[in-house]
């Protein structure tokens, strides 16, 4: 599809429409010298330099909490659909590929509607980076740059321009909210190559050294390494890891009863598999009660066992969140597989 | 990525409403539950099944379905053991609870076929077991010897008790209990369930074996077991975790990769080498 030019005036106008188009628009803005997504008021409050956001996205497809189902209490429950049209504005490509790894968990085998609904009324802007955060690895797991997931992708130039490309007839749509624009030019293309060239590579604060579809078998052999224990032992089980992490996807459900004590609602909230309790079945039963195995199935969810249900792509986009989030600094993914590939030797 | 959810208005956490119609209390702690599903039509379920339970306001958690498919109606057994499980012993007669499901895998009803079959169960995990055990007593044709060995931790903790009466007067079937300590109205075995794995009298290798009870249990179990040599795959593991959305997606119940919502609660034991966390 041809790729618009906007001056930075004119892509203004551009996402000014977007907030008076009367769908909500969730985009990256600053929030006490860091960046979170949140509802945009004013273009103006559009920071596309951003180098990444507090939480992940996932926030508006996978909500904190989400009411699932209205009741009656000790009787019957109807089936609650809170899904709105939304434009998600200046999403990194890391968090594209995470959000189009949990299309496909939520839709495969049972039919995630709560998820879906929401996810099918959202339109996804995605946007280049154009900051490299400070614990950002998205090169090593090939997230730099995407081809797919979103529906219409920005590229800020050098010069302050924009670049944008619709993937998708939703894309399409919401150009028409543009106002003026001049076709991209031969140069321009260049440009946004070059800096798909660069983020391939400078996206790199960790590296990874071996290939990302080497993960599961790397994991194949490495159950039982010391790794493991040594790190978990300063791990706090706080689950910061998990909320601040694009492809955790793990919830819990809870009933809650509306002050009228007649009526209530089944509500899902984000859950993580570091928290002391996540494996613990009524009677006090903990499956996973050792903080190392609760520390390695993380990792072996992310290298290994999400993987397999969804066509081998790892569940780690190098966003580099969990590391900042980490108070006990043992969280970094690349730390960990790197000291598994050098300990083990594949046959 | 669908982009047509009108096809899809089916809610996979919309519970279906069902009403008790009969209750009583198997033991101090154990609840026995017939019920009925309000649409009239009776779930459509295998010996090994879970359904979520739910009371709106309370919460949902995983049940074990006791009763057979050749059976009417649904039979739950409920321990009262926490929040949810409190609330649902104090519904009466005519109470209602939410159903979803049935979710998970079942018992190797085909493959048993012409096998003899041993149903080994440590206190609770006999409900579960239940339901194949009827099964295959409705279908007493198709199976060889049934051999249950039940085993609880103390006489007052016993489950179908009247049940297990009329089990032990047919000729069909043998069924042996034991209890982990002596009481003064017991007169049978005492000592835990794998006491009585020597006095199985069937050929064990080339029986099925399923297993269901506390997790402490299935070790000890699974040791006997390779001490009578029976292969790996002749054994089946009823396995209980949290699976709270038991549609594979909450994240819970993984035992490593396996979800047990979907690929359990029974597991091949063979099929479990290399899966460190089921055991």
């Amino acid at each position: 599809m041809s790729v618009l030019k906007f001056t930075r005036e004119q892509f203004e106008n551009f996402v000014s429409a977007m907030v008076k188009s009367g769908q909500s628009v969730m985009a990256p803005q600053a929030k006490n010298g860091r960046f979170a997504f949140g509802p945009l008021q004013s273009a103006a409050d559009l920071r596309l330099d951003y180098d990444v956001t507090i939480l992940p996205p996932k926030k508006y497809v996978l909500p904190q909490t989400q009411t699932l189902l209205e009741f009656e209490v000790g009787g019957a429950f109807r089936s609650v659909d809170s899904s709105q049209p939304m434009i998600l504005l200046g999403v990194h490509p890391y968090d594209v590929a995470a959000i189009s790894q949990m299309d496909e968990l939520f839709s495969q085998d049972q039919y995630d509607k709560h998820y879906m609904d929401r996810r099918c009324k959202m339109t996804i802007v995605a946007l280049d980076v154009v900051t490299p955060s400070e614990n950002v690895f998205a090169s090593s797991m090939g997230t730099a740059t995407v081809r797919k997931g979103y529906d219409l992708l920005l590229t800020v130039l050098k010069d302050g321009s924009v670049l944008a490309e619709a993937a998708t007839e939703k894309g399409q749509q919401l150009l028409k909210l543009a106002g003026s624009s001049t076709p991209a030019s031969e140069a321009d293309l260049n440009a946004r190559k070059a800096i798909w060239e660069s983020n391939e590579k400078n996206l790199d604060k960790h590296v990874l050294k071996c290939k990302p579809s080497y993960l599961p078998k790397l994991l194949d052999h490495s159950y039982e390494h010391a790794v493991w224990e040594e790190m978990a032992r300063l791990c706090y089980s706080c689950g910061s890891c998990n909320q601040v992490c694009p492809t955790c996807y793990c919830f819990d459900v809870q009933d809650f009863v509306n002050w009228d004590l007649k009526t209530g609602r089944r509500q899902r909230c984000w859950d993580g598999c570091l928290l002391e309790n996540f494996a613990t079945v009524a009677g006090n039963h903990n499956f996973r009660k050792d903080r190392a195995a609760r520390y390695r199935h993380r990792l072996y969810r992310k290298g290994k066992y999400v993987p397999g249900k969804i066509g081998g792509q790892i569940a780690c986009v190098g966003c580099g969140r969990c590391i900042t989030a980490c108070t006990a600094k043992i969280a970094n993914p690349v730390e960990v597989y790197n000291r598994l590939m050098e300990d083990t030797e594949l046959g | 990525m669908c982009e047509c959810c009108n096809n899809h208005k089916n809610d996979i956490y919309l519970p279906q409403l069902a009403t008790i119609t009969k209750r009583r209390m198997l033991n101090g702690t154990e609840l026995y539950l017939h019920l009925e599903m309000d649409s009239g039509k009776d779930l459509e379920y295998s010996p090994g099944q879970f359904v979520e339970v739910s009371v709106a306001g309370i919460g949902e958690g995983p049940i074990s379905i006791s009763s057979s498919p050749t059976q009417k109606g649904l039979e739950l057994v409920i321990r009262n053991v926490g929040s949810l499980t409190r609330v649902i012993h104090k519904l009466e007669v005519g109470g209602k609870l939410g159903i979803r499901g049935p979710y998970g895998s079942t018992y190797p009803v085909e493959q048993a076929k012409g096998k003899d079959l041993v149903f080994i169960c440590g206190g609770i995990g006999l409900v579960p077991q239940r339901s194949f055990i009827r099964y295959a007593l409705d279908h007493r044709n198709d199976y060889g010897k049934i051999i249950v060995l039940i085993g609880t931790k103390c006489y007052t903790m016993r489950l179908f008790r009247e049940e297990i009466a009329l089990w032990q007067q047919r000729k069909d079937m043998t069924v042996m209990e034991t209890i982990d300590e002596a009481h003064d109205c017991w007169d049978g075995n005492v000592g835990v369930v794998t006491t009585l794995i020597p006095k199985i009298e069937s050929d064990l290798p080339s029986s099925l074996v399923m297993i269901c009870g506390p997790p402490v249990m299935y070790k000890f179990v699974l040791m006997a077991l390779a001490e009578a040599e029976v292969p790996e795959d002749r054994i089946y593991v009823n396995l209980e975790r949290r699976m709270k959305c038991g549609v594979g997606k909450c994240g819970h119940c993984q035992i490593n990769e396996k979800y047990v919502c979907q690929e359990g609660p029974v597991f091949r034991y063979s099929d479990l080498a290399l899966v460190p966390e089921a055991i």
